[in-house]
């Protein structure tokens, strides 16, 4: 998914704009059970772990627990905030290698480990991860956009 | 594995990776978009802020990259045959080619394309790849989602267990 045409949008951020070892801003997100319920009606996932203690408590879990794609939601925003309307999510790869919890402060990380131009387009690779309050990434991943080429663009 | 450890990949199941479900086809609502946006506590105007939408690059109101997982693949022809009770998400790989825009319509198909077990504290765990494709009403493919579904232990059945 390139952009060739932008229409009347001016690009305000340019594939330029981007080195590697460049941090994202930081996503911080603040879930409660409430978002978990929201989250379940609107995606249509009623696995009961997400909504119901005793089933969490059976499972050995203190609370209930957020799910995982929430947790790629979050880390698709982390991206697309940051690369803005004329950039292009192409890739996104998320790992759920440890649970997180309601009312948890969960950190959305992003560094940018590559940039390449291929055929005109402008690519940007990046490494993201949730981070829990103990500091582990619990959810890591990785995303790739397309940014617009600057030199390129009249 | 010891040969007396029996394998959990039965010939039956072996017999699912590369089935097409049923397609299930979906009309992109616009308050499903927004609703799934203010679900995850995106404020991205693109997905809720019709005007702000159409003078961006995409030309209308689009959809989360996430938004995916609200449109439920079909079922395949005949019951998948799980051997679990409990099931854990492992993660999603998805690729994107084109947008979804408010007012297209999805199909969503999907297929196993891989199971393979391993042993760990839980015991025996079945790990599934599904690769889901989600095609719009121009023929065109606009993302794929290859899923990693886990499931272990015996008992009582978890809601969604047989259906992911």
């Amino acid at each position: 998914m390139t952009v060739t045409n932008f229409g009347i949008e001016v690009p305000t951020f340019w594939f330029e704009d981007v080195a590697v070892g460049d941090e994202l801003p930081e996503l911080i997100k603040e879930p409660d059970t409430r978002q978990l319920v929201m989250y379940a009606g609107a995606s249509q996932d009623f696995v009961a772990i997400h909504y119901d203690h005793k089933v969490a408590a059976e499972a050995g879990h203190p609370k209930v627990i957020i799910h995982g794609a929430l947790k790629s939601a979050w880390l698709g925003e982390l991206v697309t905030g940051w690369m803005g309307s004329a950039g292009r999510l192409l890739e996104l790869d998320v790992s759920y290698r440890a649970i997180d919890f309601p009312d948890d402060t969960a950190t959305c990380v992003g560094k940018v480990i590559d940039i390449r131009i291929e055929d005109g387009v402008g690519f940007v690779e990046i490494e993201i991860g949730l981070r829990n309050p103990a500091g582990q990434i619990t959810t890591p991943g990785r995303a790739l956009v397309s940014l617009p080429i600057k030199a390129t663009f009249s | 594995m010891t040969t007396s450890e029996k394998s959990v990949i039965t010939d039956e199941l072996l017999a699912f990776i590369g089935v097409e479900s049923k397609p299930a086809t979906y009309e992109i609502e616009r308050h499903a978009v927004e609703r799934f946006a203010c679900a995850i506590g995106d404020p991205n105007p693109l997905y809720s802020n019709e005007i702000s939408a159409r003078s961006s690059s995409y030309g209308s109101l689009i959809a989360p990259p996430t938004f995916f997982r609200s449109l439920l693949p079909g079922d395949y022809p005949t019951t998948y045959p799980e051997p679990f009770a409990h099931i854990l998400d492992g993660g999603s790989k998805y690729r994107y080619f084109e947008p979804v825009r408010v007012d297209d319509q999805i199909s969503v198909v999907r297929k196993i394309t891989d199971l393979f077990e391993k042993r760990g504290r839980m015991g025996t765990m079945l790990f599934k790849i599904t690769e889901i494709t989600y095609t719009n009403q121009h023929g065109q493919t606009v993302a794929t989602q290859a899923t990693t579904t886990i499931t272990y232990g015996t008992g009582e059945k978890d809601s969604g267990v047989d259906s992911h």
